[in-house]
């Protein structure tokens, strides 16, 4: 079979649970050697999506390719050329490192003149040399985590769907096992990862962001904040900030207003029109301001001003 | 099919069951202890039931009848009472199953030739063991009357044979009938269906529990192939265990074993495909370790211990629980243990229960497969 041109290539996918639409209408298209991120909050479809795409649900309708394979049609063909971890841990606990490395490595086929060589590459890997014969359980998240995605890649596949790889785990692991994705992007696997951690999502060569099942934009992380925002945003430094955002969610020309730290984020539609009047809007109302100018959206604000727009009901392009 | 794959499912299971001391206990204690409780514990022989006396009389005569109870195998007289009051109390908090009164005047009547009756109380609160007591007490009683009017005669001088008509036993398959006999075959049954279908339909929970199922089925591992190595080391375990019952059975407890050990092997590993076919599928079914475990005992164990022949005879059961009995397979297991641990029937009489067997486990093996998807739904 000729190398196909995208490794992930989704056309109109949709899941339904009953009545609930978790996937709707989804469109995307993941290169080689890419590492595309998946973001949005808890029970956006994330999980929903990456399980259709190892072939562990069947979608209701649309179509996805994975390396080229129809997924609905032929999961087996797929499962050859993926590696799969899922959102919970889902190696056994009760086994060994090294049981649990070799029961996949059984799974996968992994020929018998090559297994010596992925067991140490998986153990030098989740950095778990020497400590083959720990329980598995007794390991702490970050090399747990490892360890899965170690199992998850024994027989090298082309690509690797991870679902909130990092989740639960402490920011030293979470940018360790972060390097480790990098490494294998380098080396050409194209790597499908869900999160929804912002600055997780800062490590992606592409983002989509999906929200209550649908994708509401996508491009690369810079893309996406300089043109996903509608409006422009303002950091306001001011006292007291509990008082002030409640007057600014109802001043004129503010989209939205939010606590960031110990200042306010604003969105506004005009930046230069709108810094003398929040001057004079805020001095109005007793409120001490230290400063206010215009900052660079993070994927933080670009992504709640999406959604926050997708809440009113309000639907404009990306 | 890939024969390594199936391997390193069964050697992950293998390591999982030597490790979680839970399984290994149901595994070795089990059986053991299935067998012990059952041999000792549950006798359906009635022996030494214990007897309160009241003798009114006194006499020499009345002493010879209560030495016939003393003598009777049935019977133990654990107390003499001189009153009525004693001997309730005795009936009532159940030290005593019967109690024998004799009249005051019960030697004088057999002196003047009348009848006179003697009193037995009965502890019917189990009118199975209540039954059986008046008829030993009553073929006693017989036995001494018998001798009463033989003596009568003898002394006017007639010639008499002593019982014209008697009848002569033999019992077949269970010789001494022993209840253990019977009962100790049908043990097998109850433990192959903990080990199938309990056992096993808790490890496959566990798997969709803990989310391991999902890692498991994203790998090209084929449906048939986590089947196959999951329930293999059941299967082994399971014969195991046949036969560490079969030698507890036999060289422990003396139960005779007349058949072939290829017929019990070859129908303990089908009664083994259907349990754990059962167990397979109920866990498939029910993905919850609670509620699949539950409902394995439900559906494998209770028959086999009520509607097998293992305790309760089938032949006594009234005709629709007889029909009932035939849907489920431990009917058929037990049947067969008992010929074959007791009668040695040739293979060939064997087939009514063989072949029925054989049909329930491909059947439940085909449901099995049919029910497991490597989806998630």
């Amino acid at each position: 079979m000729p190398e196909p041109e995208y490794s992930v290539a989704v056309e109109n996918l949709v899941k339904r649970f009953g009545d609930f639409v978790a996937v709707n209408q989804l469109n995307l298209k993941v290169r080689k050697g890419e590492v595309f991120g998946f973001l949005g909050p808890n029970g956006a479809g994330k999980s929903t999506t990456i399980r259709m795409l190892c072939g562990l649900l069947k979608p209701t309708s649309g179509h996805a390719l994975v390396a080229g394979y129809d997924v609905a049609r032929k999961p087996e063909a797929v499962r050859q050329n993926i590696g799969y971890m899922s959102q919970k841990f889902s190696l056994y606990n009760d086994l060994k490192v090294i049981e649990n490395i070799r029961l996949f490595a059984g799974l996968y086929s992994v020929p018998s003149k090559d297994l010596q060589g992925r067991i140490e590459w998986a153990l030098a890997m989740a950095n778990l040399k020497g400590q083959e014969n720990l329980i598995t359980g007794t390991l702490p998240g970050g090399w747990k985590q490892r360890l899965a995605l170690g199992c998850a890649v024994l027989h090298k596949p082309p690509i690797i769907f991870l679902d909130e790889p990092t989740s639960g785990v402490d920011p030293i692991s979470r940018r360790q096992f972060w390097d480790l994705i990098h490494q294998m992007a380098e080396e050409g696997v194209t790597v499908f990862v869900t999160t929804h951690y912002m600055e997780e999502a800062e490590y992606c060569n592409r983002l989509a962001l999906i929200f209550r099942g649908k994708m509401v934009a996508l491009g690369t992380p810079s893309e996406l904040k300089r043109d996903s925002m509608k409006g422009e945003l303002l950091l306001i430094e001011c006292e007291p900030l509990g008082k002030a955002v409640e007057a600014l969610q109802s001043a004129p020309d503010v989209m939205d207003a939010a606590v960031f730290g110990n200042a306010l984020h604003l969105v506004v539609l005009d930046v230069a029109t709108a810094i003398p009047r929040m001057w004079k809007y805020l001095a109005d109302q007793g409120i001490a301001i230290g400063r206010i100018e215009k900052i660079r959206p993070s994927l933080e604000d670009v992504f709640v001003s999406l959604t926050a727009a997708r809440e009113a009901g309000q639907e404009y392009k990306v | 099919m890939s024969f390594p794959r199936v391997l390193a499912v069964a050697k992950k299971e293998v390591v999982q069951i030597l490790r979680d001391s839970r399984s290994l206990l149901i595994v070795v204690i089990m059986p053991v202890t299935l067998m012990l409780l059952f041999g000792y514990g549950v006798s359906l022989d009635l022996k030494g039931l214990p007897v309160y006396v009241y003798d009114q009389d006194g006499n020499q005569q009345s002493q010879d009848l209560l030495k016939r109870f003393q003598n009777s195998e049935y019977f133990k007289v654990v107390s003499v009472v001189d009153g009525y009051p004693a001997m309730t109390r005795a009936l009532d908090d159940g030290r005593a199953k019967m109690g024998i009164v004799i009249p005051w005047d019960f030697s004088q009547r057999l002196r003047d030739g009348g009848p006179v009756q003697v009193q037995a109380l009965v502890d019917a609160s189990d009118d199975n063991t209540a039954n059986v007591l008046i008829g030993y007490a009553q073929a006693v009683v017989q036995g001494y009357s018998a001798e009463i009017q033989l003596n009568w005669l003898r002394e006017r001088g007639q010639s008499v044979q002593p019982a014209p008509v008697s009848i002569e036993t033999r019992t077949w398959y269970n010789e001494d009938l022993e209840s253990s006999a019977f009962i100790i075959p049908g043990v097998l049954a109850l433990v192959m269906s903990v080990i199938g279908a309990f056992l096993t339909s808790l490890t496959i929970a566990r798997e969709w529990e803990r989310g391991s199922m999902e890692q498991l089925i994203s790998t090209p591992v084929s449906a048939m192939e986590i089947m196959l190595g999951k329930l293999t080391p059941y299967f082994i375990l399971g014969m195991f265990d046949v036969l560490v019952c079969a030698v507890i059975a036999i060289y422990w407890f003396h139960v005779p074993f007349r058949g072939s050990a290829l017929t019990l092997l070859f129908s303990s590993a089908l009664f083994l495909v259907v349990v754990l076919s059962l167990g397979f599928f109920i866990s498939v079914v029910a993905k919850n370790q609670f509620a699949a475990s539950q409902i394995a005992l439900l559906i494998t164990f209770l028959p086999a211990f009520l509607l097998s022949g293992f305790l309760f005879s089938i032949e006594q059961m009234p005709i629709a629980l007889q029909w009932i009995t035939r849907i489920f397979p431990a009917r058929y297991y037990v049947s067969l243990l008992k010929q074959v641990f007791l009668k040695g029937t040739p293979t060939a009489l064997l087939y009514a229960d063989l072949i029925p067997l054989a049909v329930f486990a491909l059947v439940l093996a085909l449901l099995a497969t049919r029910s497991f998807h490597k989806r998630l739904e």
